[in-house]
């Protein structure tokens, strides 16, 4: 009894002795080691900081744009909208006033409009029916509410947005011309739309005076539902019902369609970038992989001292993963402060856009996600942890005699790297990679890529052994390459560890550009097909050529042909984002002037053939031959007769032959026209003849532009759209780099006393560097190689599964050569600078006293 | 005499920026009016109105007072606008129920434009509606109503007793020192109400007496008149006394008049001289912050003698804030008086109204 009690006692002591002890050791290393800690906490930092400062970004974008878009929609919970801009007819308003469940409705006329430059949505809404359903699209002039009526039905008053306000420099009393459908009227800013928000650039006047003066007599384009109680207590009854007596182009659509609409339009871009920034933590959790495995093989002695002394091999794992959760709570709070900064200073400076053009109109301010921080937290810790746990898992296993006899590298090189996991995971990714999308999102492509990572990472050890085996075998060269090679056939749980970073950062880089440079060679390519006129001229805030103009505008000398188009937008669906109606002559109807990837010879007898573009037939299923139909003309039936390619309209396009479409819809204008010229003329005098043939009215809202401009213009959009990308993607190279060059110092410094070993054997100090350089090219060259192959696998991914799905485009693969030699050469050379720069310092101290320290 | 709402009175405001482009016809003395077509709306006038107010009581005896407004205005808009939603004509309507019981008035209002089969108000004959409120006047010769509010809803039908009186000249009612500051005007006082009155969801029939109203014309209040005091009282041996003053923003009475009509059909129209107004208490709005005269004493002349009323109020709080449909703060409630009961009416006391 007694004997077991002190058995107890002293295993108690014992163990909290060697608790003691591994603080000690912990607090040791990070007392004397403090730079390589602050780094493995800024790899973390930095991509928490990114990935948070990207997704608030973007999130405060969205939260500004959909405020605009509440402010313009005026709160209306429910509302008829026209699918195109042509409107509805206006009698479409009493019959749905009436309707069961409808306690009152608001018309509303809504235009594109421009008042000195700015953009501008002008709605003519009805005060009596507003003030009912919408009171917030209702202006207030300076007089406050109760005198606010003079101007209730004042035909030349104009009510401003805050923003708008702002934006034009207009004050109440200023005569502001406003220019919408073509036609310019001179209204009387009559006061300010208080409740439509901070970011909405809105204009509100009288219904009727909209309605006459820019044009839109007989039509509306939005009817504003306020339901009764009693159908509003079931909506979804209430707005079957009041669907089944919409006309043909007119959708219902409700504040959440709205809101998952303006969600659609940038949702798969938000998601692509935030994963893109989550790159950079996944190589800033390499990097503390890299730190922690070195620190770990360093202290291994210690461990199994501690070992010996009765700790046992959890504690051990717990002590090192503590750290990394020290390390990824230090840097993810870092990363989340500075994120958040950095996002302050990006909207500050840079507006909410970041380049892609989603949000045109920037954003207000931060608007803190606590949910994302949350997440953004969570990841850097699990970065942290993970990059901690896996070294800490080897050194537990190895067993504590042999480790304290030998503080090298415990694997046996004889012993054969399994490849199978490396081979399982990476199969388990392109099982992935191949499933359908979820929720319109590549979700099974990221985790495809995530696994593809994690395998090629796990098959990097056998890739090193199968690549330096044979050397090491056969080489017969200079003492100093011998030496290097050896070493790294010697010693490969040392090599693997530097590589992994190297191979991961190097493999997302290289599928990036791979990607991007696919992207942009498909881009251009297509533009070169599309842009085939010689100039292009175009209308903007709705003006239009009339067909007595166009037929005097094709009849100027030297001009060969002019095609005429309409883009207007068209619903689908209410929580889609608009699509494009392209109306333009197709002479041939076999052979549309496309840049067709599918085709049918035939479509079917009573149906308008109409050709979709690719991002149209992917996200409404429909595939050539399928019979259609658009919400532009009654219960017209329309058929698939092809499908082009399209990089410009994310949200899909459809082409109709320009007869087809006046026969229609009853609309003669077109506000695009593409001129070609006659062999022998000269550009500049047919442009100046196009333009003064132009009404003096309809010259100052045509823009004039040539292909080469248009190509610039459409590349340059491209670029921009990806110089975040562009950032994301260095920021992750660097944190790569930094982890190949601490790991390669780390491992030379800790190689001291085989440097004085050798030089006692009378190797000389520059056949050292040139080992050292040696072996830094051979780890540059091994992990570029294996960087490059992993990243064309990932390359695929990205551009047959994550493109396609997100942005429901398809492209085929173009291999930036020159990216990946310069990786290569830039890989190989900064690892071989690395390894001499840090081989010199470990050579610095005379040979003597290399080889007696003793740590 | 009615309150003409902001619309009208701004309406003078605009028509000096806007183009000259909307010609009101003046009102004069002299016109002669025809019934029933002079029932039906005037829609080259700028303003006018349909009131109808009275004391209710229902089955179990409760005492209800209650009020119908619909108002048309003729805003001075392009004429040649061609668009179906062109604001040539737009119409207004009030409701409002006073119950002792719980010693709050609630009310209802809606407002369109006239069009698209929505809103209407004819000529020839009283037909006014707003979607499904409706005032009109039958071919027997009754009124009716419904309207129906979130809180309440009335559906009444009025019996005529007496006829229609002619109020001013032949129904040409002075408003100003200018003689243009009139406007066309008679009363029906007497109008036996039977109907059913809901509140909260729970309908109760009620009968009563009600008194209605039916005012146009163009421009007729003074530039410097802050609001006024209007009552319109049905006695029970069956005479009917309307009277008002038209108050001026420097303090004192700018206008006044009525009309008082004994139960045998003798007229006595009552000039400047002949009405006096006398506040007797006050209540303050906690809502808006004006202090109504809701208790006043009314002394009028009528040949050679005074006589006098105290007018008191079913209960203190009967104002309306009508700003959200674009109408001023005002009082109207319920007031009883020795041998009779109406309605009293003060508008200008929260500001003057905008002129």
């Amino acid at each position: 009894m007694q004997m077991v009690w002190w058995n107890c006692v002293a295993a108690k002591s014992g163990l909290m002795s060697g608790r003691l002890a591994l603080r000690w050791l912990i607090g040791g290393e990070w007392r004397f080691h403090p730079a390589r800690f602050a780094m493995t906490a800024i790899a973390i930092a930095v991509g928490v900081a990114l990935g948070f400062a990207v997704h608030l970004v973007n999130g405060s974008a969205l939260a500004s744009f959909n405020g605009a878009m509440r402010g313009i929609s005026g709160g209306a919970a429910l509302s008829v909208r026209a699918t195109s801009p042509l409107g509805f007819d206006e009698q479409t308003y009493p019959e749905i006033a009436r309707a069961e469940g409808v306690a009152d409705a608001s018309p509303v006329v809504s235009l594109n409009a421009r008042a000195r430059d700015v953009r501008l949505t002008l709605l003519g809404v009805d005060i009596t029916r507003a003030a009912a359903v919408t009171p917030a699209l209702i202006g207030m002039n300076l007089r406050g509410p109760g005198a606010g009526n003079e101007t209730a039905f004042d035909e030349t008053a104009l009510f401003l947005s805050h923003q708008a306000m702002a934006r034009t420099h207009a004050r109440v009393g200023t005569q502001l011309a406003v220019i919408a459908n073509g036609r310019t009227v001179l209204l009387r800013v009559a006061g300010t739309l208080p409740a439509a928000g901070d970011t909405a650039e809105l204009a509100v006047m009288d219904i009727a005076a909209a309605q006459w003066r820019f044009g839109r007599l007989g039509r509306i384009d939005r009817l504003d539902i306020a339901l009764s109680d009693p159908a509003a207590a079931d909506p979804a009854a209430a707005e079957a019902k009041l669907r089944a007596r919409l006309p043909p182009n007119a959708v219902l659509s409700s504040e959440a369609a709205q809101t998952a609409q303006s969600d659609a339009v940038s949702r798969a871009y938000r998601v692509n970038l935030d994963m893109l920034a989550l790159v950079a933590l996944l190589t800033g959790g390499f990097l503390v992989y890299s730190a922690q495995s070195l620190s770990v093989v360093r202290r291994q002695r210690a461990f199994a001292l501690l070992r010996t002394l009765g700790m046992d091999r959890h504690s051990v794992i717990a002590a090192v993963v503590a750290e990394g959760l020290a390390i990824g709570l230090i840097g993810a709070s870092v990363g989340l402060a500075s994120g958040y900064a950095l996002a302050w200073a990006a909207l500050r400076w840079l507006g909410g856009d970041l380049g892609a053009g989603y949000f045109g109109g920037g954003a207000n301010g931060v608007v803190f996600q606590p949910g994302a921080a949350a997440v953004f937290l969570a990841l850097g810790l699990l970065a942290a942890v993970l990059g901690s746990a896996v070294p800490a898992w080897t050194a537990a296993r190895a067993a504590p005699a042999a480790a304290l006899k030998n503080a090298g590298d415990v694997r046996d090189p004889r012993q054969r790297v399994a490849w199978w996991p490396a081979a399982v995971l990476m199969a388990a990714g392109a099982g992935a990679a191949l499933m359908p999308p979820v929720a319109r999102l590549p979700l099974f492509g990221y985790i495809g890529m995530a696994l593809l990572l994690a395998g090629g990472v796990a098959g990097v050890p056998w890739f090193a052994r199968a690549l330096i085996a044979p050397l090491a075998h056969r080489w017969r060269g200079a003492v100093p390459d011998m030496l290097a090679i050896r070493h790294l056939y010697g010693a490969p749980g040392e090599a693997a560890t530097a590589l992994c970073g190297i191979v991961a950062s190097t493999a997302l880089m290289i599928a990036m550009a791979t990607m991007v440079s696919s992207f942009r060679g498909a881009v251009d390519d297509w533009l070169g097909s599309v842009l085939d006129g010689d100039v292009y001229l175009r209308t903007n805030a709705g003006a239009s050529f009339d067909p007595a103009l166009r037929a005097r505008l094709s009849a100027i000398p030297g001009v060969a042909s002019m095609t005429f188009s309409r883009q207007l937008p068209l619903t689908i669906a209410p929580d889609r984002p608009p699509l494009a109606l392209i109306a333009r002559p197709v002479q041939d109807r076999t052979n549309p002037p496309l840049a067709l990837i599918a085709r049918v010879a035939q479509t079917p007898t009573n149906t308008v053939p109409v050709w979709v573009s690719e991002p149209a037939q992917r996200l409404y299923g429909w595939n050539p031959g399928d019979t259609i139909a658009l919400p532009i003309a009654g219960q017209t039936r329309f058929s698939v007769a092809g499908v082009w390619r399209d990089y410009g309209r994310q949200a899909g396009a459809v082409l109709i032959d320009d007869r087809d479409y006046e026969r229609l819809t009853g609309d003669s204008g077109r506000d695009q026209i593409a001129v070609t010229l006659a062999r022998e003329a000269q550009l500049a005098p047919v442009v100046r003849s196009v333009l003064a043939a132009l009404p003096p009215a309809l010259r100052s809202q045509t823009e004039m532009t040539e292909p080469a401009t248009l190509r610039r213009f459409a590349l340059a959009l491209f670029d921009r759209s990806f110089a975040v990308t562009y950032v994301l993607e260095a920021v992750a190279i660097l944190v790569g780099l930094a982890g190949v060059a601490a790991t390669l110092s780390a491992q030379t410094i800790a190689r001291a006393q085989e440097f004085g070993m050798l030089r006692h054997l009378g190797v000389t100090r520059q056949q050292v560097s040139r080992m050292l350089a040696a072996q830094g090219v051979i780890v540059g060259l091994t992990g570029a190689l294996a960087g490059i192959a992993l990243g064309l696998i990932l390359a695929q991914v990205l551009i047959h599964v994550i493109n396609p799905q997100s942005f429901n485009w398809t492209m085929s693969t173009r291999i930036p050569f020159g990216t990946l030699a310069g990786v290569a050469a830039a890989l190989t050379g900064a690892a071989a600078l690395t390894a001499i720069i840090a081989g010199r310092h470990a050579t610095a101290q005379s040979a003597i006293l290399s080889v007696r320290e003793d740590w | 005499m009615r309150q003409p709402g902001l619309f009208a009175t701004g309406g003078a405001l605009i028509a000096a920026i806007a183009p000259v482009s909307t010609p009101y016809p003046a009102v004069r003395s002299g016109a002669v009016l025809h019934f029933p077509a002079d029932h039906g709306a005037h829609p080259l006038f700028r303003t006018e109105w349909w009131y109808v107010t009275g004391w209710l009581q229902t089955d179990d005896g409760k005492k209800l007072g209650f009020q119908v407004t619909f108002f048309r205005t003729r805003p001075p808009i392009d004429e040649r606008n061609p668009s179906r939603f062109a604001a040539r004509q737009v119409l207004f309507a009030h409701a409002a129920l006073s119950d002792p019981a719980t010693g709050r008035l609630v009310h209802g209002e809606r407002a369109a434009r006239v069009g698209f089969g929505l809103a209407d108000a004819k000529s020839g004959e009283a037909a006014v509606a707003i979607r499904d409120w409706q005032l009109q006047r039958l071919p027997n010769g009754q009124w009716q109503t419904r309207v129906s509010a979130s809180d309440f809803a009335l559906a009444l039908r009025f019996t005529p007793a007496q006829p229609p009186l002619l109020q001013g000249s032949g129904g040409y009612s002075r408003k100003g020192p200018q003689p243009q500051q009139a406007s066309y005007y008679y009363s029906v006082p007497h109008l036996r109400v039977t109907g059913r009155v809901e509140q909260n969801g729970k309908p109760a029939s009620v009968s009563g007496e009600a008194w209605l109203d039916h005012e146009w014309s163009s421009n007729y209040l003074a530039p410097d008149a802050q609001g006024w005091d209007w009552t319109g009282l049905n006695f029970d041996d069956g005479s009917a006394l309307m009277a008002f003053r038209i108050r001026s923003k420097h303090g004192g009475t700018l206008w006044a008049g009525g009309t008082l009509r004994k139960a045998d059909g003798t007229t006595t129209t009552l000039g400047p001289a002949d009405v006096a107004f006398r506040t007797v208490a006050t209540w303050r709005s906690t809502a808006t912050g004006a202090v109504y005269p809701v208790t006043q004493d009314l002394r009028i002349r009528v040949g050679g003698r005074i006589e006098q009323w105290r007018l008191v109020p079913m209960f203190a709080a009967q104002e309306m804030d009508t700003r959200r449909s674009g109408l001023p703060v005002y009082w109207e409630g319920a007031v009883g008086t020795k041998g009779g009961r109406g309605y009293l009416e003060l508008t200008g006391y929260d500001q003057p109204l905008a002129l």
